[in-house]
């Protein structure tokens, strides 16, 4: 075989194309190698055209010399474009090939949840923190005189009758579970009765479990939990009660929510009121509801203006300053809020009722 | 709670045209009378008014005799004809077949029969069936099959109820006839509206509520004059909480009445639909008026009594038999009605208010009646009715507080009636001992209702409220001088006229504002901290469950909690809901497990439950005060019973069986350890911002239990034993039904919130040199532990160790016996400039010198 002389333009050009024409071919990089060896390798015939160009005439030198320049560039230009492309082709295929089914499980542990009476505690002192009140609480095991006394529960009243009250034995303890969270507010009041003096208005929620002897059945638990709340100020009207249960309604049932108040009676409470939602399920339009039983309102809770025995009792003169008060189930709040329609599942400790909601409600 | 007929409604208040029942109960909610149900009698059509035409006996071979009647039921009649199979052997005229058990009828009689398709209470659907070789289509029904008493002897024969045979035609209605289409709503009456105890006060509401113009039913007038009538005398030695037991007694004599003579059908199906039975003329009639006015009546047989009637406390270890038969021994605060048999005032005859005596009611026999209509104290009846357990329609009324003016009228409608329907003449002279004293007047400014409720009332629309509820109100300038009802002894001031004015103006009336707080002071650390230690415990794969506090006696034995463990000072509960768990948990762990066992009887393998609550335990440190002096409390009185409330500290604990990583496509289970018990607490530590000395000593009278005595690790800060995780001991597992190598932690939170409270974390700059990383092998005796050794490093490092964990544990043959080698990486930093190889290398020394100086350790 001749070799190819540098000044055979046409001879050049057509080991140029056989290049070019070879990298294309290529379709792995393996064989790209193959061809860019055969074709700009040692034995090529361009590296030897470009070898011979040192024993030419000196006037033929420059035109030699830019002629195999061109080929070679062109080559490796086409070379560099033609591995970019086969490198890339090779790492989509990577890509492709280690693939993975993504909806097997990718978690083998379980995962925990908060139970739900205490977030939807959590989410309703939230609301309270944000409009400045603050979050009182006190002991369950709680002395008789803050569970009824100082709430105008007269001594003869029925509820302390064993009926509804767990008492601590012996009963001259003067000790019992609380039936309710309202002994928290009086405990607020007498921490904070000097802001009054300072000119600042005394308002905080008390959220927490309480007890009545109630056996556990599909809306009954012996074991429960109440947020209540007090506001005490100069010049607090139950319009104002009626202000704050409308936004704490709205807040938690969404801008909907209608609320009504109704004459009710409680001793430590006068005026007092059931506070009753709109039904959601019904609307008030069936007469059949099985949720409101045709009547259209809920009852969500209990409130009214702070009887002025409960203020004095506090320490609180009644004359100056005026409170109102209420109070909710969180339970019967969940209840209707997330359907749940049996209170035994809040209370036997499945794990299956918590996970439901997760870390927020 | 009461029961209100609408008819009975209706006879003292006008209601709204075309009001349904349920529009009748939703303008009481309006006002405060809550419904708590609408009843019928239960009784559906076809009820209509038969003429028995036929009656053939036929013995049955049970021995039975029955009647194959055939029935004029007018349009209800089949067509003349053979009747339905298997009756289809005879010519009938247009009638209906019916087999009837009862023989107080002949032909020709008027009775009652109820049709195929009708409903009668129970609830009985009534169907045509074949009965007696007879096709029977209903029954002739008795009172008792319709809810009408407990008469049960016989069918209704119209006429002998007083219908007037002239009056009744065949397949007339007989619901209406009877009074069965009366509707009831039942109220829930709340402890300060006793007068509403009574179709008088629920017809004066509904006034209130829709503006209908109510008649008092209690506006009679009173015949005769008070007088020298039977003597009565009260004799109240005792008087509770300083109020004399009875303050008004009325005693009425009505001689020459029928004893024969029975309650009218209105009556009976008025008392039966307002929940009470019919039993005698004497006794329905105190009972009608009762419900009617709400003033509790009671009739004694005149000639069974020696006068005077006393009213006094009962005697040390007397005793009565009530008119249920039962033999009551008495307490001395009990109210008696005494009369004079065997010496003045010996022999008891009724416990006052709340249930009349056996030996002294109306009898078949009775001519002459005493009626009684008196008022007594309510604190002291509603003692009596609960230390009893005898609480009676009497008792409900007067521990509600009785209207002090009703007696004399009460007892005069009483005479009424009973003159009307079993004749007889009242005696003109009755007997009224009347001490009520008269209602105080109250002031109020016009314009507190106003001031309070924040809807401005006008003067008029405040003296308008209050005159209808019957108070007097005269105006002073700005002030009204009220006085209240004598039914309203729950109008005790101001704030109670307020409420009064509040709801009459109606509650739909008031406006919404919301009060503008001042700045608060955001959530307390406790609170911040809590909710961080919860909310990362269900983060490490904890599920919160919240269980009863309630423990039983075995528990305590279950979890192997020694005699001496603080955890057996347990506080009892004195009326348990169960006898079984009279007790407070003294630690969570002790309900804990209850929901462990429950997620694994529900088919879990793996179960991770956290709690964070409070347990209860400590000695009764005596009583407690159960009133202070006047009307407040002091600060010093709060701390004094704070002190003496027993410990409830807030805890947190957590259980784990099972596997904690389950075993799946890419990897093996991993289960629960003791090692994850103790990192749920670091977990705790970390939201707290705390650091707790570890260890695995018990303290004094604080055991380990229910732990694994050698799996333990308890928690001290400043000394004291804030908590304790690790395994569960295999003989509790097995006491609790718990999965073996259950593991677990509970924490007391309040010492660990405290600690940190006000704590400011005092940053220290991070160090940008280069780090230097040493590791070593100690040998050690095997009662080195590991926190020591690594604790004894980093004090040998002076500040430049930044870290050291031991990464390996090892023994065996080439260790020796009784040792152990402990592989520790060390991590070196300087704060100003980068260790040269010298200074690592001195740390290295001392640390070696220090590890073998304190525990004889050497380099492996």
């Amino acid at each position: 075989m001749t070799e190819l002389s540098p000044l055979d333009a046409a001879g050049v050009d057509a080991a140029v194309q056989a290049a070019l024409a070879a990298f294309a071919a290529a379709s792995t990089l393996d064989e790209l190698k193959e061809a860019r060896l055969a074709h700009t390798g040692d034995k090529a015939p361009l590296t030897l055209a470009n070898r011979q160009i040192g024993g030419l005439e000196p006037s033929d030198k420059a035109a030699a010399g830019k002629a195999m320049g061109a080929a070679r560039a062109a080559m490796g230009r086409a070379l560099a474009a033609r591995t970019a492309e086969l490198e890339a082709e090779r790492d989509a295929r990577v890509l492709v090939e280690e693939a993975v089914d993504v909806t097997l499980p990718v978690s083998r542990q379980t995962p925990g949840a908060r139970h739900p009476i205490e977030t939807m505690q959590e989410r309703m002192c939230d609301l309270f923190v944000s409009m400045g009140w603050e979050v009182a609480e006190g002991p369950e095991m709680e002395a008789e005189w803050f569970n009824f006394d100082a709430l105008n529960f007269d001594p003869d009243h029925p509820a302390r009758e064993m009926q509804d009250t767990f008492f601590i034995d012996p009963p001259s303890s003067g000790l019992l579970l609380r039936t309710h969270t309202s002994p928290v507010q009086v405990r607020a009041a007498l921490e904070r009765r000097d802001s009054l003096d300072e000119g600042r208005g005394i308002y905080v929620v008390c959220p927490g479990k309480t007890f009545r002897t109630d056996e556990l059945d599909a809306t009954h638990t012996p074991v429960f939990h109440q947020i209540e709340g007090l506001a005490i100020d100069k010049g607090l009207t139950m319009a104002h009660l009626k202000g704050t249960l409308d936004h704490f309604a709205r807040a938690l049932f969404g801008p909907d929510a209608i609320t009504r108040l109704r004459p009710a009676f409680f001793p430590f409470t006068e005026p007092s009121a059931e506070m009753d939602l709109r039904c959601f399920v019904c609307g008030g339009d069936d007469a059949a509801c099985r949720t409101c039983r045709g009547t259209g309102w809920i009852e969500w809770g209990g409130c009214g203006m702070t009887h002025p025995n409960v203020l004095r009792a506090a320490g609180i003169d009644p004359e100056k300053y005026t409170a109102f008060a209420f109070g909710m189930g969180i339970e019967r709040t969940l209840m209707f809020r997330h359907n749940v329609t049996d209170m035994r599942d809040m209370v036997e400790g499945d794990v299956r009722f918590s996970q439901q909601f997760g870390m927020e409600i | 709670m009461p029961k209100i007929p609408l008819s009975w409604l209706a006879e003292s208040v006008a209601l709204v045209p075309d009001a349904t029942p349920v529009d009748i109960a939703t303008s009481l909610a309006r006002v405060g009378l809550e419904e708590e149900g609408i009843h019928g009698s239960g009784v559906e059509g076809p009820l209509v008014v038969g003429r028995v035409m036929s009656l053939v006996k036929e013995e049955q071979s049970n021995g039975k005799t029955i009647n194959y009647c055939r029935v004029d039921v007018g349009s209800h009649n089949d067509p003349e004809g053979p009747g339905h199979k298997p009756d289809n052997k005879v010519d009938y005229p247009s009638s209906k077949g019916i087999v009837c058990g009862a023989h107080n009828f002949v032909e020709g009689d008027w009775v009652v029969v109820v049709l195929p398709g009708a409903t009668l209470p129970g609830p009985f659907p009534i169907s045509g069936r074949k009965t007696y070789g007879h096709w029977s289509d209903g029954m002739i029904c008795s009172s008792k099959e319709l809810g009408l008493g407990d008469d049960h002897s016989g069918i209704i024969v119209l006429t002998e109820m007083g219908f007037d045979a002239s009056e009744l035609t065949p397949g007339q209605d007989a619901i209406a006839l009877l009074g069965l289409d009366e509707k009831t709503i039942e109220i829930n009456v709340t402890p300060d509206r006793g007068y509403s105890f009574s179709i008088r006060g629920v017809a004066r509401e509904y006034g209130h509520a829709t503006g209908a113009s109510f008649t008092d039913p209690a506006g009679l007038p009173v015949s005769g004059e008070a007088g020298e009538g039977f003597p009565i005398l009260i004799e109240d030695e005792a008087p509770v909480r300083g109020n004399v037991g009875c303050d008004r007694f009325v005693a009425r004599i009505v001689r020459g009445f029928d004893p024969s003579a029975s309650s009218p059908t209105w009556m009976k199906t008025r008392l039966e639909a307002a929940g009470m039975r019919s039993i005698s003329l004497a006794v329905d009639v105190t009972n009608y008026v009762m419900l009617e006015l709400g003033q509790p009546l009671h009739a004694y047989d005149l000639a069974t009594l020696t006068a005077p009637i006393v009213v006094r406390r009962a005697r040390p270890a007397e005793s009565i038999v009530t008119l249920d038969d039962a033999t009551r021994v008495l307490h001395g605060e009990d109210l008696l009605i005494t009369d004079s048999l065997g010496g003045h005032a010996e022999r008891a005859i009724g416990i006052a208010g709340v249930m009349g005596g056996a030996l002294t009611e109306v009898s078949e026999s009775t001519t002459d009646v005493l009626l009684e209509g008196a008022h007594f104290d309510p604190i002291s009846v509603a003692r009596t009715a609960r230390r009893h357990k005898l609480g009676s329609e009497a008792s409900r009324r007067f521990e509600r507080a009785v209207d002090t003016a009703l007696p004399p009228v009460a007892v005069q409608r009483a005479a009424n009636l009973l003159v009307e329907l079993g004749g007889g003449v009242i005696e003109e002279v009755y007997t009224d001992v009347d001490n009520v004293p008269a209602v105080e007047p109250i002031e109020m400014d016009w314009d507190f209702p106003s001031r309070i409720v924040g809807v401005p009332y006008t003067a008029e629309q405040v003296i308008d409220s209050l005159e209808q509820v019957g108070c007097q109100v005269e105006r002073d300038g700005e002030v009204l001088i009220i006085t209240r009802p004598t039914w309203r002894a729950d109008l005790e001031g101001p704030i109670n006229l307020v409420e009064e004015v509040a709801r009459l103006q109606g509650y739909e009336g008031l406006p919404s504002v919301l009060p503008v707080a001042p700045p608060g002071r955001g959530y307390t650390h406790s609170q911040l901290v809590r909710k961080s230690v919860a909310r990362s415990l269900a983060e490490a794969g904890l599920t919160q469950v919240l269980t009863y506090p309630f423990i039983s006696e075995a528990r305590l034995d279950e979890v192997m909690l020694p005699a001496d463990d603080v955890r057996r000072d347990v506080i009892r509960l004195a009326n348990p809901l169960s006898a079984e768990q009279p007790l407070l948990r003294t630690a969570i762990l002790e309900t804990l497990v209850d929901a462990v066992k429950v997620n694994l009887g529900r088919g879990a393998q793996d179960v991770a439950l956290y709690e964070t609550g409070r347990a209860y335990l400590g000695r009764l440190v005596g009583a407690i005060p159960a009133t202070y002096s006047g009307t407040s409390i002091t600060p010093d009185d709060v701390e004094a019973l704070n002190e003496a409330i027993p410990g409830q500290v807030r805890r947190v604990a957590g259980v784990m069986a099972g596997n904690r990583v389950s075993a799946g496509w890419d990897g093996h289970a991993t289960p629960w350890r003791w090692t994850d018990a103790m990192a749920m607490v670091e977990k705790v530590e970390r939201a707290c911002g705390v650091v707790l000395e570890i260890s695995n000593e018990a303290g004094e009278r604080q055991s380990t239990a229910p732990f694994h005595p050698g799996r333990v690790a308890v928690y001290r800060l400043e000394g004291q034993i804030v908590g304790v995780a690790g395994e569960v001991h295999p003989k509790v597992c097995e006491n609790l039904g718990l999965p073996a190598r259950t593991v677990a932690f509970e924490l007391l939170l309040d010492p660990l919130i405290d600690e940190s409270e006000g704590v400011l974390v005092t940053a220290s700059p991070v160090s940008g040199q280069v780090l230097a990383k040493e590791d070593f092998a100690f040998v050690v005796p095997d009662s080195v532990t590991a926190g020591s050794l690594v604790d004894a490093v980093i004090s040998a490092g002076d500040g430049l160790v930044e870290d050291a964990r031991v990464f390996d544990v090892y023994t065996g043959e080439q260790i020796g016996e009784g040792k152990k080698s402990l592989a520790i990486n060390v991590r070196m930093r300087d704060a100003d400039h980068t260790l040269s190889a010298d200074e690592v290398l001195e740390v290295r020394n001392a640390i070696i010198a220090e590890a073998g100086e304190k525990f004889g350790a050497v380099l492996r």
